[in-house]
């Protein structure tokens, strides 16, 4: 029997979706709300440096990469799903473009944070 | 012969019909608000790598009123993510058991939101703590 490769799409599905559920609300206040409008954090919070730094830590690369890839991998694995709700019937066709969406998001995300380098 | 005229119940508006669909719904639009986010960072990934014009241009469009009001949808959208998340926790997760009963369901629920404040605190005093 053909392997199925649900597991693998359901747990990067969950990983987004838990890890949108525990920082998501956060995160989204932090960079879209508070350091944009200056309001409680300083509005030079994500400066070009502060950033670079963190983008060049390995630690800040792992972050961003899981942030990004996890988060578009829950949600292109949950608007696949919606299409059958909203009475759109797709094949596997459409399923493989949606988790490659994702997974090219990652790619390109890897590539970028892999070209910004390590500093020093 | 043609095909077979198989009746369909159309499908136009059935999350209309009752408030448990329609709050269905709007958690499965937040999908979209989650894949938009993502875009977003990693747009803003894409400006700086470019270099500090092309972040500092990003962070500019940030600061417009419409990204503002764009993201505090979003902010609702990952809000009741979450909530929702924490929510059917009891039921997407394997029994747990401690001294041999089960975890109660509410339970479950409150220490996954608890564990979503205090993570987001402690990002938020991160951020906070870096930038002082």
């Amino acid at each position: 029997m053909k392997r199925s490769n649900k597991p693998v799409f359901w747990s990067l599905f969950g990983a987004g979706g838990m890890l949108a559920a525990l920082i998501g609300t956060m995160l989204v206040f932090v960079t879209g709300i508070a350091a944009p409008a200056g309001f409680l954090l300083p509005g030079d919070t994500m400066s070009y440096a502060r950033m670079m730094a963190l983008a060049q830590h390995w630690l800040g690369k792992l972050g961003i990469l899981a942030v990004i890839s996890l988060f578009l991998f829950h949600g292109c694995h949950r608007m696949y799903h919606c299409l059958h709700d909203v009475g759109v019937h797709v094949g596997a066709g459409i399923k493989a473009l949606f988790h490659g969406f994702a997974a090219a998001g990652t790619l390109v995300a890897a590539y970028l944070l892999l070209s910004i380098g390590f500093g020093g | 012969m043609g095909k077979p005229k198989t009746y369909l119940r159309p499908m136009t508006g059935w999350w209309r019909r009752n408030p448990f669909y329609r709050s269905y719904m709007i958690r499965e639009f937040s999908s979209v608000l989650v894949t938009v986010y993502a875009l977003i960072l990693l747009f803003g990934l894409y400006r700086l790598f470019q270099g500090q014009a092309a972040f500092d241009a990003w962070r500019a469009a940030l600061a417009t009123p419409g990204s503002i009001l764009f993201h505090l949808l979003v902010l609702a959208a990952f809000f009741y993510h979450a909530w929702t998340w924490f929510e059917i926790m009891p039921k997407t997760m394997p029994f747990i058991r401690l001294g041999g009963r089960r975890v109660p369901d509410n339970a479950i629920v409150a220490s996954g939101a608890a564990a979503a404040v205090a993570l987001s605190i402690l990002l938020f005093g991160l951020v906070w703590w870096v930038t002082r």
